[in-house]
C-alpha cells in the first residue's frame, strides 16, 4: 500500500509581511517558516495509518518550493513518513493552485497511490482548491475537510466538517485524496530518535518540469497589507496600569461592574 | 457579462447568504441566473431564471452529481462567471467544476477590482488582487462581503437532469454535542490560541468568574481539548452578543469573529497588536495575558470585594 502526504512550508502567520518588489507575494526576509498547520494533520493521519496496518504502507511526503521547504520535509519524515520528495521550484510562490497541482498529480500519476492526504488549505494563501484539483486530475474520489477518517479494507469512511457543528458521514473506495481539517487528530511532537532517524531517509529532488508543470490560469498584483480599521482603543504598557484604566472603561462603558446591573 | 450562481442548501434549508450570490452579482453588474440542488418548498427570492434538481434526487452531499448539473447549467447558460459561496459546499464543490471548465479560480473573493478580484491572504493580515487569464472565472465568495440587494422580480423555475451517481456513497449528518447555551451570557470570556498552554485555561476562567460570565473557545482551543466544544464560538459554534466580550490570545480568523461581532465591548488581550480582532475590538490590550489577566481579575475581585 502507498500513501502520499502533500506539506506546504508557510511563515508564521505571527510576521510582518513585505511585499516583494512586484506586489505578487511577501519577502522572505525576517519570517519564520514551519509546516502549513493542516498539512499537520494530513502528516499524523497518514502516519496513524501505517502503525494501525503494522508498518506496511510505504507513506512519501511531498512538498514544492525553494531550498528551505527540505527543512520542512525532514518533520515530517521525523514525524514517520517513509520517504520525501522535493519539487524544487524557487517560483512555487508565483504559481496559481492549478499549476501546484499539476505537478503534484504529475508525480503521483505513475505512483498508483491508494489514499492521498492533503491539507484542506494553507493559511497563507487560504484557496482550498489544490487537493480537489489533483483528485480531479487523477480522476479519483475525494472528501474535503475531513475531521474523521476510518480504513477497512481498501475502503473509507470519512466525516467532514459542515457548518454549525455538523458532521456529514460518508463511505468510498480508495484511491481517494482527503483533504485534512483541524479536529481531524492531534499532530505529534518527533521525538528525538526519530529525528534521528530522518536524517538518513531519501529525499528525492526533481525539476518542476519532471513532474509537468503546466501554465497559469491566473495571476496576481497587489500583494498588500490589509488595513483594519484599528481598534477603538490601543492600550499598552504595565500590566497593572493598563487593568485600572480597562476596570474604569468597563465603569464607563457597560453595566458588568455594578452588582447585579442591568443590561 | 453573465453570471451563474450557485445556491445551496445546509440541512434541508436554504443557506440565509444566498442573497449575498445576488448582491455580488449586482455589484459586478452582471446578468445572473441561479442554479440550486434543494426543496421546491423552499425557494430563495430571486429574479430570473432559477435552475433547479431537487435534493431528494441528487442528494445534499453529492460533488460528482452536483458537478454534472453545474456543467449541464453552463452549458446552456455560457456563463462569464460561476460564483459560489465559500463554504463547506462551495469550496468543495468550485474546484470540481473549474477543472471540468478549464476556469481559473479565485478563492474567498471580499472584492471587485477591475477585472480581478481581491482576496485575503496571510489569516486576513494582507490582500492582493487575483486576475483569472482564462475566458471564464469560478468563484467563491467569503461571507459578509457583498450585501444583499433587494429582489421583487420574478422566478422562472426550470427543472434540469444530470447523471445522480456517486463513487462516494453520503451516509448522513451527526448533530453537534449537547450546546452550553452561551447566547443568553451577559459577559463572555474566550480563550483562543494565543493563550499558549492549557493551564492558562484558568486565568481565563477566572476572569469569567470573577465577570459572572461564561467561558467561550475558538476552534483551535476546543480541538486541542482544552476546553469543550459546546463552548466554541463562530461558524462553526455558536453565535453570541453578550454586552462584553473579552478575547484571550485570539487572532480573530473570520470564521470567529462572525460568531462574536454583534458583542456590546470587545477587549481583545494579544501580543500581535496587527492580528485582525483590532477591526472589532473597542479596546486592545498588548500584553502578555499571563501578566494581564491575573492584573485584571484581582481588581474586578476586590471591586466585589472577594466574590460577584
Amino acid at each position: 500500500m502507498n500513501i502520499l502526504v502533500c506539506i506546504k512550508q508557510v511563515p508564521d502567520m505571527g510576521g510582518r509581511f513585505a511585499p516583494n518588489t512586484f506586489g505578487t507575494w511577501f519577502e522572505d526576509a525576517g519570517l519564520v517558516f514551519r509546516m502549513n498547520d493542516c498539512d499537520e494533520y494530513a502528516v499524523e493521519e497518514a502516519v496513524r495509518l501505517k502503525e494501525q496496518l503494522g508498518g506496511t504502507p510505504d507513506v512519501t511526503v511531498l512538498s514544492i518550493g525553494p531550498a528551505r521547504v527540505v527543512e520542512t520535509i525532514r518533520k515530517a519524515l521525523a514525524m514517520g513518513c517513509d520517504r520525501g520528495v522535493h519539487v524544487d521550484d524557487p517560483s512555487a510562490s508565483e504559481r496559481d493552485p492549478w499549476q501546484i497541482s499539476s505537478m503534484i498529480a504529475g508525480h503521483a500519476m505513475s505512483r498508483q497511490y491508494d489514499l492521498i492526504f492533503t491539507g484542506m488549505q494553507s493559511e497563507d494563501r487560504g484557496s482550498a482548491q489544490v487537493g480537489v484539483l489533483v483528485a480531479e486530475r487523477l480522476g479519483i474520489s475525494c472528501v474535503t475537510g475531513t475531521i474523521g477518517f476510518g480504513w477497512r479494507d481498501g475502503i473509507v469512511t470519512a466525516e467532514r466538517e459542515l457548518e454549525g457543528g455538523l458532521r456529514g458521514m460518508m463511505r468510498l473506495t480508495a484511491p481517494a485524496l482527503l483533504t485534512c481539517q483541524q479536529g481531524l487528530n492531534t499532530p505529534r511532537y518527533p521525538t528525538l530518535p526519530n529525528i534521528m532517524k530522518s536524517k538518513k531517509k531519501e529525499v528525492a529532488v526533481l525539476r518542476p518540469e519532471e513532474v509537468g508543470l503546466d501554465g497559469s490560469l491566473s495571476s496576481v498584483a497587489g500583494f498588500r497589507t490589509h488595513e483594519h480599521k484599528a481598534a477603538g482603543l490601543v492600550l499598552k504598557g504595565d500590566s497593572g496600569d493598563i487593568a485600572d484604566q480597562v476596570v474604569a472603561l468597563l465603569d464607563s462603558k457597560t453595566t458588568v461592574l455594578r452588582r447585579g446591573g442591568v443590561r | 457579462m453573465r453570471a451563474l450562481l450557485v445556491g445551496e442548501c445546509r440541512a434541508g434549508r436554504l443557506a440565509e447568504e444566498i442573497s449575498e450570490l445576488s448582491g455580488f452579482a449586482v455589484a459586478l453588474g452582471a446578468e445572473a441566473s441561479m442554479l440550486l440542488v434543494g426543496s421546491l418548498d423552499d425557494l430563495p427570492s430571486f429574479e430570473g431564471r432559477l435552475y433547479f434538481a431537487d435534493s431528494r434526487e441528487y442528494g445534499a452531499y453529492n460533488p460528482e452529481a452536483h458537478k454534472r448539473l453545474v456543467m449541464e447549467v453552463v452549458g446552456r447558460e455560457r456563463p462569464d462567471a460561476v460564483v459560489f459561496l465559500h463554504s463547506s459546499y462551495g469550496w468543495d464543490l468550485a474546484p470540481r467544476v473549474a477543472a471540468a471548465m478549464n476556469a481559473a479560480q479565485v478563492s474567498g473573493v471580499t472584492g471587485i477590482d477591475g477585472g480581478g478580484y481581491t482576496v485575503d491572504s496571510c489569516n486576513g493580515k494582507m490582500k492582493r488582487t487575483v486576475s483569472p487569464l482564462t475566458p471564464n472565472v469560478v468563484l467563491t465568495l467569503q461571507s459578509g462581503a457583498f450585501s444583499s440587494p433587494k429582489l421583487s422580480g420574478v422566478l422562472e423555475v426550470v427543472r434540469i437532469d444530470a447523471d445522480p451517481g456517486s463513487k462516494v456513497e453520503f451516509l448522513g449528518c451527526t448533530q453537534p454535542e449537547e450546546v452550553v447555551d452561551l447566547s443568553r451570557a451577559r459577559v463572555i470570556v474566550s480563550a483562543g490560541r494565543g493563550i499558549g498552554k492549557q493551564e492558562h485555561v484558568d486565568l481565563v476562567r477566572e476572569l469569567a468568574a470573577a465577570l459572572g460570565g461564561e467561558v467561550g473557545a475558538s476552534r483551535p482551543v476546543v480541538d486541542a481539548g482544552w476546553l469543550e466544544r459546546s463552548r466554541q464560538i463562530g461558524i462553526t459554534g455558536q453565535s453570541v452578543a453578550p454586552e462584553l466580550y473579552v478575547a484571550c490570545g485570539i487572532s480573530g480568523a473570520i470564521q470567529h469573529v462572525a460568531g462574536m461581532k454583534g458583542s456590546g465591548f470587545i477587549l481583545a488581550v494579544n501580543t500581535d497588536q496587527d492580528a485582525p480582532i483590532a477591526e472589532v475590538a473597542d479596546v486592545f490590550v498588548v500584553a502578555d495575558l499571563v501578566q494581564f489577566l491575573p492584573a485584571l481579575t484581582a481588581r474586578i475581585k476586590a471591586r466585589h470585594g472577594g466574590s460577584f
